[in-house]
């Protein structure tokens, strides 16, 4: 007769199990408990070591953007609603504050009220437009909900000529393509703010607050529900959660949460123009949030900071090197497998550097440029400015080698051009790509980016899903 | 007043838990559930079987919700509950299980069973977001009491497993799971779909103990439907036969199970001369 709840499984469990062990496994879990500390413990020191008014500029948009992505999260992450027209909520923050603070109306209201009255009017809107959400999944809701976005744009560029009744003239609401420009900054309990590191840190402490709210969240009843929705609406139901009430509080949670970051932006740029709050805008919070990996609220956080920062740090050559180097290394360890291939192909690198430098010297002396400042340069050709059209021809070639390597099936004869490959990358960046950041600064980021989804394609912190099993 | 009409609830403690009337379902042309008459009182098992499409299922889909009948009723304590929301229904005591098991895949054990808590606790949205007291408090329970249905399987479920994605159980274990799940909705009437399908002879025979247990100890109604003769017999105080929609036979498992109509059924015209 068996037994009810032995298990072979459950005796053997402790023998079976595996740990993250040494330093490093132990600094991995360690931070997976500790993040949000660590995060804000950087971020508060963030201002101070980037000193100048354009990094904290660039901080606030991270921040910005991480509120953005967190709501995101709560909708996308856990309740699976593709919502394409959450950035017009942003907007309508935006424009909530820019008309309740600012001369437009020549409505001057105290921030905490502005604000307060900017998230509950929202949340109303999005209670009424989340009712489709009920009924509608996947492609079909997003395509609605992109709908939502796309008016609120045609209204935000053309309620500038209302004609009214009982009005004399045109009457402008929204400022059409100019926008409302002037807009007040905030001022809490008598502070007054006007340093952009003021809105710094006020997003900084509205961020955390969001993500402790969203982590009580999830472990509510509701958050539970939530994500039960999205796994299986039915299987849901029959378990007595309300889907169509909790997906439309999904819906008008996200959209209170862009709402109120939307007026900080307003705040902080001192004006609202409609061309913030277009899908390009979008696109971006969906990067964020997906490079981070859905239903994760450290990996919204990380994928705004990398989507929001990166691009900064590009725009000199000096943090564009640096990138550079740290995405081939992250590269090499992460898709070279076996590790051990490594051996042969960082020393093969090296020698190969080496050997050509050598052979061009000798052989065409006029097309190496004659400082050599060390480090890399004694590895690496230096072509002289006469060379530039090698080159760009080295650029194409490099191309094909790329695809050549993945296209070739044997293992050594794939190394070999894995090492030529890389060299040549190194090559025509330091020669000529490192030199333009304007140009290779999109290119750069979008090689990254794909380079971290194929190495995580479910999100740099997310977890693997699994559909059917 | 000369006639003194008694209130609904009276009634109720004579009344079956469950009771259809004349239930029908139409898919297109096709009947598929055709005036079906069935009553489950409380703390009887009752088994549904049938031939591969018989409606048996459908049956279920009715009750819980998921389809809305063509015709006839469905009264839950004498309360009709045709055309409420499915997760009304479950609230008011009906749970079911899934033939295909129908787990939160990517969700842990523990967070399985305390997703159909849903409806038994209070705090709304507002308190959970600021982590009131009472929303810590709600939350702790919730889990608690996870805990406390997981291990109505033993040590199955509960210890390190509580936090393991559900994807990682075993099939067997998704099967006990989904019967944690819907004891936690704190429904009286469990409609079970095939609970022993695809478990192997000694997982099936733990079954239909668990079953047993269910009735005697936790004091659930059951209506359950099983292919294996060996778990209905083991199980059901009254079986019920159904093919292509309609009941052709009804009684104790020795009655239907020599029952020529059901013969019949399985067998085809003749069935029973062969044997």
């Amino acid at each position: 007769m068996p037994e009810i709840g032995t298990d072979r499984w459950v005796a053997e469990f402790e023998s079976r199990r595996v740990r993250r062990e040494g330093p490093w496994g132990r600094l991995i879990e360690w931070s997976s408990r500790r993040w949000l500390w660590l995060f804000a413990g950087a971020a508060i020191v963030y201002p101070f070591v980037i000193g100048g008014d354009f990094g904290i500029r660039v901080g606030v948009n991270a921040l910005l953007l991480a509120m953005l992505a967190i709501g995101l999260n709560v909708v996308v992450g856990y309740t699976g609603l593709l919502d394409l027209g959450y950035v017009a909520y942003y907007g309508l923050g935006a424009y909530g504050y820019a008309f309740l603070a600012s001369d437009q109306f020549g409505i001057h209201l105290p921030t905490p009220v502005v604000v307060a009255v900017v998230a509950l009017v929202v949340f109303g809107v999005g209670l009424v437009l989340g009712q489709p959400a009920r009924r509608l999944v996947g492609d079909y809701l997003a395509i609605l909900t992109l709908f939502f976005l796309q008016v609120f744009v045609e209204l935000a560029l053309n309620l500038d000529r209302l004609d009214l009744p009982f009005v004399d003239g045109p009457v402008s609401i929204t400022g059409g393509p100019n926008g409302i420009a002037g807009v007040d900054p905030m001022e809490i309990l008598g502070f007054r703010f006007g340093q952009v590191r003021d809105y710094y840190f006020l997003l900084l402490v509205l961020v955390i607050l969001l993500i402790v709210g969203v982590t009580n969240l999830a472990r509510s009843r509701t958050g539970v529900g939530w994500r039960a929705i999205r796994e299986d609406t039915l299987a849901a139901e029959h378990m007595t959660i309300p889907s169509g009430r909790l997906k439309v509080l999904a819906y008008a949670f996200g959209a209170t949460v862009a709402a109120v970051s939307g007026t900080v932006f307003a705040a902080v740029q001192l004006g609202v123009f409609p061309q913030n709050f277009t899908v390009a805008l979008l696109i971006v919070v969906y990067a964020a949030l997906v490079l981070g990996g859905e239903g994760s609220i450290p990996g919204a956080l990380v994928g705004a900071l990398i989507i929001a920062m990166v691009p900064e740090l590009l725009r000199t050559p000096a943090g564009a090197r640096l990138l550079f180097y740290g995405g081939l290394l992250v590269a090499g360890l992460t898709l070279v497998r076996p590790r051990r291939r490594l051996a042969v192909i960082v020393p093969g690198l090296l020698l190969f550097g080496l050997a050509v430098r050598a052979l061009v010297a000798g052989i065409w002396p006029g097309l190496v440029a004659a400082e050599t400042a060390g480090g890399v340069d004694r590895w690496l050709l230096r072509f002289s400015a006469s060379a530039d059209v090698v080159v760009s021809v080295l650029f194409v070639v490099t191309i094909a080698v790329a695809l050549a390597a993945v296209a070739v099936r044997r293992r050594r004869v794939r190394d070999a051009l894995l090492i030529l490959g890389v060299y040549l990358l190194v090559l025509v960046w330091e020669n000529r790509l490192v030199e333009e950041p304007s140009i290779t600064r999109q290119l750069l980021f979008g090689a990254l980016l794909v380079v971290l989804m194929v190495a995580r394609p479910h999100g740099l912190l997310g977890r693997p899903r699994v559909e059917v099993v | 007043m000369g006639s003194w009409v008694a209130p609904e609830w009276r009634w109720c403690e004579t009344m079956a838990v469950l009771e259809l009337r004349g239930l029908t379902k139409r898919f297109g042309g096709l009947l598929v559930v055709d005036g079906l008459d069935l009553s489950v009182a409380e703390g009887e098992i009752v088994s549904l079987i049938g031939p591969n499409g018989a409606g048996k299922t459908t049956v279920f889909n009715l009750i819980s919700g998921v389809f809305t009948p063509d015709g006839g009723d469905i009264l839950l304590d004498g309360r009709s509950i045709v055309g409420l929301p499915r997760h009304e229904i479950a609230r008011r005591g009906v749970a079911r299980t899934f033939q295909t098991l129908r787990v939160f895949l990517n969700m842990t054990v523990a967070e399985n069973v305390i997703a159909a808590e849903y409806a038994s606790g209070t705090v709304g949205a507002v308190r959970s977001f600021l982590g009131t007291p009472a929303a810590r408090a709600e939350a702790e329970r919730m889990r608690a009491e996870a805990e406390r249905r997981l291990a109505f399987f033993g040590e199955r479920l509960v210890g390190y497993r509580l936090e393991q994605p559900a994807y990682s159980l075993s099939y067997a274990n998704r099967r006990r799971l989904e019967i944690a799940r819907a004891m936690a909705t704190g429904a009286r009437l469990l409609l079970l779909d095939e609970p022993a399908a695809g478990m192997n002879p000694a997982e099936t025979q733990e079954i239909t103990r668990l079953i047993g247990q269910l009735r005697d100890e936790a004091g659930y109604t059951i209506l359950v439907i099983e292919h294996d003769m060996h778990v209905v017999e083991g199980i059901s105080d009254r079986v019920v036969a159904l093919d292509h929609g309609v009941k052709i036979a009804e009684g104790s498992f020795d009655d239907v199970a020599t029952d020529p109509a059901v013969v019949e059924a399985y067998l085809g015209k003749g069935g029973a001369a062969t044997k």
